[in-house]
């Protein structure tokens, strides 16, 4: 397949992940969402690292494609352990204010 | 004897402690102390003069060398002093009459509070060590430091009453006055400077031939324009006047005897400069005797015993100025030796009589003073005498000597400066007539009040006298007795270099016993005729009309300077703090803080604490950052 189906889809992910996180007030959603642009990014990457696999660079030093790749899975380390901690914030905020709407958390304002 | 050479820094450092201990210790010292201390030191200053000068007489001079002031590649100057004749005269003049005015101080200044009578005192001995410096310098930086130290002093002192705002005004001008004329001096240093690279005496004196006529000419005018500041010569005269509103000692110490006559004591120290620019010797002699003419016209119509003792002090400077234009340096040092004595008498023995009518300075409320005050009176007489010319008061040598020399380089300026000194004589006895002579004219409690001062005053007044009498005998010229003049040979190491270039034409005895005779019978004609005008003066309120109220009013010049610089320097400084400092400088630095605060005001409103704005600011900067990257 070419590499631009994969790039539509991955700004199509970004898109929608962004459209969620500005306009819904759920913070469960917004987390969604959230997670959902740093797929489409994970998506980019590994596309563009297997793309870049036939060219005449990467030829003559293989290891730069499984570079690439094992940065995926670091990302996606890194996001499970986000995912863990953001969760519990939300937790927190449900048996603070009974209910997860980002726009009850404005009491810093004044 | 060249051992006492060792001790010369004594001479000025004795007062500078004075004033270092009354001035930190004002609260501590008591009245006695303070004039014990103040006193005390310019005594000793003045034996070590006495002691200097016997040296000096010997014909031993002397430039002791103590550290280096300046020291800058090329440029080199040193703090160094120079004792030679002319500067022991003046040692003398200064340490001798500035004692007796501080132990008449002591008395004067009885009723003021205890550390104003120590600061007064400070002051005093700060304006002694300043002007021991002027005379002791041996190169014209030094002689810087003092004049305007003595300028400052003068400040301090003209203002010492300083909770009155006429006071301070008068401070004020004559702080003002006198910068003017010392930033002339300045450039004349740094003229030389730049031209021979040095500032000493000697060594400035010595290649005075490798200077162009242009810069001796330049040099010259620019130093006497330093001169007319301090010494209160046309056009930067009406400070002097003005300074009378400081205590009576200090109007003899510092505006008559001492403080006054450096811009004399200067050029006779550069007189061969003088003498090398003939058309600064000219403006000198004319600026001095129109001086002196327009000085003793204002001093004619004055009431106040202290403004006429103060013009009758501008146009004796006139006096001294039209000798230095004429060459005769020993007889302008002469006059300011002989003018010391008496005008300090008279100023002193005026402070006598303010104090016995309790601060009145008015001559019209005086009168018939005599009978009351007899050691003030003879001595002012005497006083009188000595400046009116008559013989054999010091007063005849010193400006028969001037006039006789002004008469060698023209007979017109011999005329004025006899008309000047009919003048003299006769405001000298009207201002003596109207207060010692005739009936009582003021209150009946002044009148009860009246009394002979006490003797910390009438003692320094009586050597004061002595001396307005016997001192101009070291003068006498060579018409009366050969070798008469004691002084001309003391002084003629320091104008020789002058002499050698001058040729003398002396004037034959026939011609000298006539300008005398003319002189003395013109001032004796105005004094007997002042006697009887106003020994039998009654008040009567007369509006003055004419001339004589011009002269009253002292020809308008205050008010003409007042139109033609004061108002409009002042509506420029109003101008500019209106326009240019409250609207541009308070402007801007108002704006940048007003505009901070509307911007942070404006900024704020964005914290809103919707989580979503913040989120789409975000997306927005990063979306901004993207558009630059690309596009940019």
């Amino acid at each position: 397949m070419e590499i631009k189906w994969y790039i539509g889809l991955a700004v199509a992910l970004f898109c929608t992940g962004i459209v969620g996180v500005l306009t819904r007030r759920n913070s469960i959603i917004i987390f969604m969402c959230i997670e959902l642009m740093l797929n489409a990014v994970n998506l980019l990457l590994v596309a563009f690292s297997k793309m870049h696999a036939a060219s005449a660079v990467v030829q003559a030093n293989p290891n730069v494609v499984s570079d690439a790749q094992i940065f995926v899975f670091f990302i996606m380390v890194v996001a499970a352990a986000e995912v863990s901690v953001g969760l519990a914030i939300i937790v927190m905020l449900y048996r603070n204010t009974h209910s997860v709407d980002v726009n009850f958390l404005n009491r810093l304002k004044n | 004897m060249n051992n006492v050479f060792q001790l010369v820094w004594l001479i000025p450092v004795l007062p500078l402690l004075g004033f270092l201990i009354n001035g930190l210790g004002r609260k501590q010292v008591s009245k006695t102390m303070a004039g014990i201390i103040g006193s005390g030191t310019v005594f000793i200053s003045f034996l070590i003069s006495a002691a200097v000068f016997f040296s000096v007489k010997e014909g031993n001079t002397h430039v002791a060398h103590y550290f280096d002031f300046i020291n800058i590649t090329a440029l080199k100057i040193g703090f160094d002093f120079q004792i030679d004749q002319l500067s022991s005269i003046f040692l003398l003049i200064i340490t001798g009459v500035g004692f007796l005015i501080h132990v008449y101080s002591t008395a004067y200044m009885h009723d003021e509070e205890p550390k104003d009578f120590a600061k007064y005192f400070a002051y005093l001995n700060l304006f002694v060590f300043s002007m021991l410096l002027l005379v002791m310098g041996a190169n014209f930086v030094i002689m810087f430091i003092g004049w305007e130290g003595v300028g400052l002093c003068s400040y301090l002192l003209i203002g010492f009453w300083f909770k009155n705002t006429n006071y301070n005004i008068a401070a004020k001008k004559a702080f003002i006055m006198n910068r003017i004329g010392d930033l002339g001096f300045l450039l004349a240093v740094f003229w030389l400077i730049s031209k021979l690279g040095t500032a000493d005496y000697h060594t400035v004196f010595a290649s005075v031939s490798k200077l162009t006529v242009t810069d001796i000419t330049g040099i010259t005018m620019l130093l006497f324009v330093g001169a007319m500041g301090k010494s209160a010569q046309i056009p930067l005269y009406t400070w002097l006047p003005d300074a009378m509103a400081g205590p009576t000692p200090v109007s003899a110490l510092i505006h008559a005897a001492t403080m006054v006559t450096a811009g004399i004591y200067m050029i006779a120290r550069s007189n061969i400069l003088y003498t090398m620019a003939p058309v600064t010797q000219s403006v000198v002699a004319i600026v001095g005797l129109s001086t002196a003419i327009l000085a003793a016209t204002i001093a004619l119509k004055q009431n106040d015993i202290k403004k006429v003792l103060a013009y009758s002090t501008v146009s004796q400077l006139g006096y001294m100025f039209l000798a230095l234009g004429v060459g005769a340096y020993t007889g302008a040092v002469f006059h300011v030796m002989t003018h010391a004595f008496f005008k300090a008498l008279l100023f002193l023995g005026a402070g006598s009589v303010i104090h016995a009518m309790s601060g009145e300075q008015d001559i019209r409320n005086m009168g018939g003073l005599k009978k009351y005050m007899s050691v003030t009176h003879i001595t002012f007489l005497l006083a009188c005498l000595a400046i009116a010319g008559m013989p054999p008061f010091s007063g005849f040598f010193s400006k028969d000597e001037i006039l006789a020399a002004a008469y060698e380089r023209s007979p017109l300026l011999w005329g004025v400066g006899v008309a000047g000194a009919i003048m003299t004589a006769f405001y000298m006895f009207r201002l003596y007539a109207m207060t010692f002579l005739g009936k009582f004219r003021g209150t009946h409690e002044q009148e009860h009040h009246l009394h002979e001062s006490p003797k910390a005053i009438t003692i320094p007044l009586i050597i004061l006298a002595i001396l307005s009498v016997v001192g101009g005998w070291i003068g006498i010229p060579e018409v009366f007795m050969h070798g008469g003049h004691r002084l001309e040979t003391f002084l003629e190491p320091v104008f020789a270099q002058s002499n050698a270039l001058t040729e003398k034409h002396p004037l034959s005895h026939v011609m000298e016993y006539t300008l005398m005779g003319v002189s003395v019978a013109a001032a004796l004609a105005a004094l007997v005729f002042a006697w009887s005008k106003f020994s039998k003066y009654q008040k009567v309120e007369k509006e003055e009309t004419g001339l004589g109220k011009v002269l009253a009013n002292k020809w308008y010049v205050d008010e003409l300077y007042d139109t033609i610089i004061v108002k409009p320097v002042l509506s420029i400084a109003k101008y500019f703090n209106n326009i240019f400092e409250r609207k541009g400088i308070d402007g801007f630095v108002n704006g940048v803080g007003k505009a901070v605060n509307y911007g942070s005001r404006q900024i704020r409103l964005l914290q809103s604490g919707q989580v979503g704005i913040y989120v789409l600011m975000m997306v927005l900067g990063i979306l901004l950052f993207f558009i630059i990257q690309l596009f940019l």
